[in-house]
């Protein structure tokens, strides 16, 4: 008799969580258990590499165990071994890759190589199932990309950031209003209480491209700041945090909604972690209900990075039979839309 | 009889051997600059295939802790502790150096395993073979290469110098050793990873699983300025 349920235990180790999960038909979550490292890199102002690598090899095996001990399943209970491939750092990723290696081998499993970004979008199919076609607005610290997928596990690149990401941007400028990292929630928080009224710039590009410009931006408020310092005169850091995030949601928004258009597509969802970001959220719940498109956002927890949403996007590859050989490596910058 | 994986990635030199006690059941050993996330685990299943070994049939899993390269070392490390935990066998962890410094088993006088740590460093020990095994006779440290051969010459001992990339390092060695330096044959420089199946047989302290980590030496360079400027911070605060 067929089995009727696919469970997989999934890893994700491309940055600064060491992220365990056992998801069950790629839709269903048992456990989604996260080591954050924030607290230790929050000294250096970022992500360091080595430091990272270092906490993912202490926190792998505890992390991992501690998923199937609140999944309650056993290595007999698991049909694949799912991890993230890329991108991400390679130190970081080397640890997942290594590990689920690993454990496919000792429980001969089959190993599933993910895409981070794809796992970004398959969090959406947690909470509602994916329909197509579908465009997808993946915000997050090293990303800020327009994807248009026209069924399971196809993915199109129809825009990206030519500079920094949008998360990039956002930490960048949190550091120059004295914010602490990481400076994305913070600003968020600021913004609330602040109003939007300086019109920093919006780099939207030619006429028909759907990238993304952020550096600029980020110079502006620099400058901003400078020439309000020269002069003596107080800019209220609400304010700043307030006319940024109007300045980056306009575009992001915008972007987004004319990709829709047009691929005459009517369901958006939002992956990454700048999708927790409460200013975004709004302006799309906004612009998709004028628009009446439909849109998932995921909740904050699923917005970074975790395990779970590596085990719903392994679900397709398990069905499609998409496994890696013994030779799988991490690959720092791997392409999604390379197989299209 | 216990049945131990072993697996060494810590320079690259890569190596894993499958051990039944004292006896050699299989081996590989290569000398390649190539990546070992892409060519440990074939080589794991390649050796157990050959062996007719199945993973359940494991005893215990023996590592190279390091030092060394530390993605080679997080690799060998992360891959041993994952298997151990998930067979729920023990993980043992040897020093780097101590299994290269076992290729001096039967040299007479100091061995001096050695990796280039780069910027004039090396990360190195000092061993002595006693009834076939290895003893530390200095502990396993990061040093200016030049400092160190002072100290060791002032042992006034023949020294068995074992480096995987012992060629780049031959001029000061023999300033630094003189008439006391013995240099093998270049074969001599790759370390076997049957011999750290031997060491784990002996190894006493075993340490968790989830608790095993690799034995850097050395700081992270973040960590290091950090805690500089911590003490700097201290410092000028009193």
């Amino acid at each position: 008799m067929m089995k009727k349920e696919t469970t997989i235990l999934a890893i994700e180790t491309s940055c600064d969580e060491t992220a365990a999960a056992v998801i069950q038909n790629g839709d269903t979550i048992l456990s989604n258990v996260i080591a954050s490292q924030m607290e230790s890199h929050k000294r250096f102002g970022g992500v360091v590499p080595e430091i990272a690598s270092r906490h993912h090899v202490e926190q792998i095996t505890v992390t991992i165990e501690e998923a199937m001990a609140q999944a309650e399943v056993t290595f007999a209970d698991l049909d694949a071994m799912a991890v993230t491939e890329g991108p991400g750092l390679v130190g970081a990723l080397l640890v997942g890759v290594n590990a689920a290696k690993a454990i496919a081998f000792a429980h001969n499993l089959p190993l599933i190589p993910v895409h981070h970004i794809a796992g970004h979008v398959y969090a959406n199919h947690l909470i509602e199932p994916l329909t197509f076609p579908l465009i997808s607005l993946v915000v997050s610290g090293g990303h800020t990309e327009l994807i248009y997928m026209k069924e399971h596990g196809h993915f199109a690149l129809i825009g990206e950031t030519r500079d920094d990401a949008v998360g990039e941007a956002y930490d960048k400028v949190a550091r120059t209003i004295g914010l602490p990292y990481p400076g994305g929630p913070q600003i968020d928080k600021l913004a609330q209480t602040g109003e939007a009224s300086i019109d920093f710039p919006r780099a939207w590009l030619e006429d028909n491209s759907y990238d993304f410009s952020f550096s600029g931006l980020k110079s502006a408020v620099i400058n901003t700041l400078h020439n309000a310092k020269q002069k003596e005169v107080e800019i209220a850091p609400e304010v700043i945090a307030a006319s940024f995030q109007e300045a980056v949601c306009d575009v992001l928004v915008t972007k987004t909604m004319r990709a829709l258009k047009e691929y005459n597509v009517n369901k958006l969802v939002v992956a990454g972690g700048v999708a927790a970001n409460s200013g975004l959220r709004q302006a799309l719940k906004q612009a998709a209900a004028d628009a009446e498109v439909s849109l998932t956002i995921p909740p904050l927890a699923l917005c970074t990075d975790n395990a779970a949403m590596i085990g719903s996007a392994a679900h397709i590859l398990f069905l499609q039979e998409k496994f890696a050989d013994d030779r799988l490596n991490g690959v720092p910058g791997l392409s999604l839309t390379e197989n299209v | 009889m216990t049945k131990i994986l072993a697996i060494d990635t810590s320079t690259y030199v890569m190596g894993v051997a499958l051990t039944e006690g004292e006896q050699l059941e299989a081996e590989i050993v290569t000398n390649k600059k190539e990546n070992h996330s892409v060519r440990l685990m074939p080589a794991i299943r390649s050796l157990m295939d050959q062996a007719g070994w199945k993973p359940e049939h494991l005893d215990a899993i023996a590592v190279a802790q390091g030092p060394g390269s530390y993605t080679g070392v997080r690799i060998g490390v992360t891959t041993a502790k994952s298997m151990a935990w998930a067979l729920d066998i023990p993980i043992i962890g040897v020093s780097s150096l101590e299994i290269l410094a076992q290729n001096g088993v039967y040299h007479n006088g100091l061995v001096m395993p050695f990796f280039d740590a780069r910027r004039g460093q090396v990360f190195t020990g000092l061993y002595r073979s006693e009834n076939g095994r290895m003893m530390q006779v200095k502990e396993d440290r990061i040093v200016l290469l030049e400092e160190w051969l002072q100290e060791v010459s002032a042992l006034e001992e023949n020294v068995l110098a074992l480096g995987p990339e012992e060629d780049k390092h031959r001029e000061a060695l023999a300033a630094g050793l003189g008439s006391l330096l013995t240099i093998p044959a270049a074969r001599d420089h790759a370390a076997r990873p049957s011999a750290l199946a031997a060491a784990a047989l002996y190894q006493q302290d075993k340490t968790e699983v989830h608790a095993f980590v690799p034995e850097y030496l050395r700081l992270a360079e973040a960590e290091a300025k950090w805690r500089e400027q911590q003490m700097e911070r201290q410092q000028n605060g009193r």
